[in-house]
């Protein structure tokens, strides 16, 4: 069977570093495939050179059966890109920036206003179709920046990063755009450093580290490599973490993490949970919190990668603040 | 899975000569259609050649020139050129906030061809030249400027400007390809184009420069540039400061052209 997007090898070499160090990679047609992975672990490289725009140093990758090297025009007749950044002409407006890839597709003038009007409605953009899209917000863009690589009705469409630094509610609104594309049975491949997203959109996931696949499968398939569940315990009193996390080192046998004011630890045990909870009832401490669930694939990163999959400095800073 | 392969054939692996045209134009297109939304866009740019020529005109115009009338004469069609040679820049700007905004890889993206973005824009920025050319003779002759040669010669300065404005447009193209942000290139054009135009015969006669400066100035293609110019919108010897212009120019495709090219096809 053949695959909408095939990579094998791909290696990118930027000096010394190895942005890509070997990548496979195999989407099946009307598939998503969610790439997982913290800042610079190469997930940006990999789709620019699926999407025609880099070169590997390394391996081969096809589009639609088109070698993205050899036959880089014909993958371009087939994808679409949507970058990090809204990729909008900030002067033009929402109908203009629709039109001029419309045009340069090679639609009439008429062809390229109607399927202009078509995605604006689709994104919930009409009423702001004729206003430069330097007035929009950040959601508004990122719309109208998918919208842009929806005019040529694309097979496969490349998303790096779609909802980096969208509020809540503008993440949600693009990830129904996204279910709903996949519904057209158009190919997806997209990169998040949101587990959640790739939780919530992917059918099957791969996860980035330093250039490199380190493991790939469904969201539960993942889930279950670690074969653990996770325990959970939160302090009614703040100045009792430290104590909860002893008390769970002791038990489990492993320093908990403690993150959000809680201790987080996994457990290939569940019967360790009830000496967790006597021996800080025996201390005093009170828990407001107390769970045993399985674990997120924020979990998952953090047990195969050994860090995790949010970007670290901003991490240290939330617990410095906490 | 055949249904990817089949809707495919109808793409030609290349874009032909004719689709290329019209992919520059749908591009010039989108460059010029944002004058429609911002007519002040133009006017923006050539404020400061406006304001140059007020103040010039009448701060210094009467201690360099003795009136205010005579200095307008000189200094307009030096003011041309300094507009000119500064607005060959905006390409670099154009271009590099096409880049950092991202725009410049939707466009590569496409099944367009290559050269598209590039050509598109600079046939807009063209078209522009002559609007901003058209918009400061016009205001200088609000002022009191006349054109004492003819239509001819007056066209015939927009001509060797524009010939020189798209020579200059390879340098312009590398730099906004090379340049970390649109602020890096504004900073660039000011402190390359500034000295040039201002150590030249552009705006004051260079007779009144100490000797080495005076040596300089003569080698400045700025001043030869302006006094072509002068020539072809009031009178005087034009063929010698033409042609040494004309060289210049194509002295600076010669270089430049490669090096732009070379750039692009690496972002390409």
């Amino acid at each position: 069977m053949q695959h909408a997007i095939e990579a094998e090898g791909l290696v990118k070499r930027y000096g010394e570093t190895r942005a890509l160090d070997g990548v496979d990679l195999a989407v099946p047609q009307g598939r998503l495939l969610g790439v997982l992975g913290p800042n610079g672990a190469g997930k940006t490289t990999a789709v620019r050179i699926l999407a025609t725009l880099l070169r590997p140093d390394g391996g081969s990758a096809a589009v639609g059966g088109f070698d993205v090297a050899k036959d880089a025009h014909r993958v371009r007749s087939l994808i679409g890109l949507t970058g990090q950044y809204a990729a909008v002409d900030e002067m033009l407006t929402g109908v203009e920036n629709l039109m001029m890839i419309g045009r340069l597709l090679g639609m009439s003038r008429p062809d390229s206003r109607r399927r202009a009007a078509e995605l604006l409605e689709r994104f919930d953009l009409s009423d702001a179709g004729g206003r430069a899209a330097k007035t929009y917000s950040g959601g508004m863009r990122r719309r109208l920046d998918l919208a842009a690589s929806l005019v040529g009705r694309p097979q496969v469409l490349f998303l790096d990063e779609p909802t980096t630094g969208l509020d809540p509610r503008s993440r949600t609104e693009l990830w129904s755009v996204v279910r709903g594309l996949m519904a057209d049975g158009v190919t997806v491949l997209l990169t998040t450093q949101y587990l959640e997203e790739a939780d919530q959109l992917a059918d099957d996931i791969v996860v980035f580290d330093h250039g490199r696949v380190i493991a790939s499968g469904t969201s539960d398939e993942l889930k279950a490599t670690t074969g653990a569940q996770v325990l959970e315990v939160r302090p009614l009193e703040a100045a009792h973490l430290d104590l909860v996390a002893q008390v769970v080192a002791d038990v489990i046998g492993e320093a908990p993490d403690l993150t959000g004011g809680r201790a987080t630890v996994s457990v290939h045990d569940p019967a360790a949970v009830p000496a967790v909870v006597r021996r800080l009832d025996d201390l005093g401490v009170v828990a407001s919190e107390l769970a045993l669930r399985k674990s997120s694939l924020d979990e998952v990163f953090l047990a195969i990668t050994g860090h995790r999959a949010e970007d670290e400095p901003s991490a240290e800073k939330e617990e410095a603040l906490v | 899975m055949t249904t990817m392969t089949t809707a495919v054939p109808a793409t030609a692996r290349h874009v032909g000569p004719l689709t290329t045209l019209r992919q520059t134009m749908t591009l010039a297109w989108r460059s010029l259609v944002q004058v429609k939304h911002n007519p002040w866009e133009l006017l923006d740019l050539s404020i400061q050649p406006i304001m140059f020529l007020l103040l010039f005109t009448y701060v210094f115009g009467g201690a360099i020139s003795g009136s205010t009338g005579d200095y307008l004469q000189f200094a307009l069609p030096g003011l041309l050129v300094q507009n000119a040679l500064f607005y060959t820049l905006s390409t670099a700007i154009g271009l590099n906030t096409d880049i950092t905004k991202g725009v410049f890889d939707r466009l590569r993206s496409l099944p367009i061809a290559r050269t598209a973005p590039l050509s598109g824009r600079i046939i807009a920025d063209t078209a522009k030249q002559v609007w901003a050319f058209a918009l400061l003779v016009g205001f200088g002759m609000i002022l009191g400027f006349r054109v004492e040669t003819s239509v001819v010669g007056l066209l015939g300065a927009l001509a060797l400007l524009v010939v020189v404005a798209l020579a200059m447009s390879w340098m312009s193209v590398l730099i906004g390809l090379k340049a970390s942000s649109p602020e890096k290139v504004q900073m660039i054009a000011f402190s390359t184009m500034m000295p040039l135009t201002f150590t030249s015969s552009a705006l004051v006669p260079s007779q009144t420069f100490p000797g080495w400066l005076e040596a300089w100035s003569d080698i400045n293609p700025v001043t030869h540039l302006a006094d072509a110019i002068r020539g072809l919108m009031i009178g005087g010897d034009v063929a010698q400061s033409a042609m040494i212009s004309l060289l210049w120019a194509a002295g600076f495709a010669v270089v430049f052209a490669p090096l732009a090219i070379r750039a692009f096809r690496g972002r390409v």
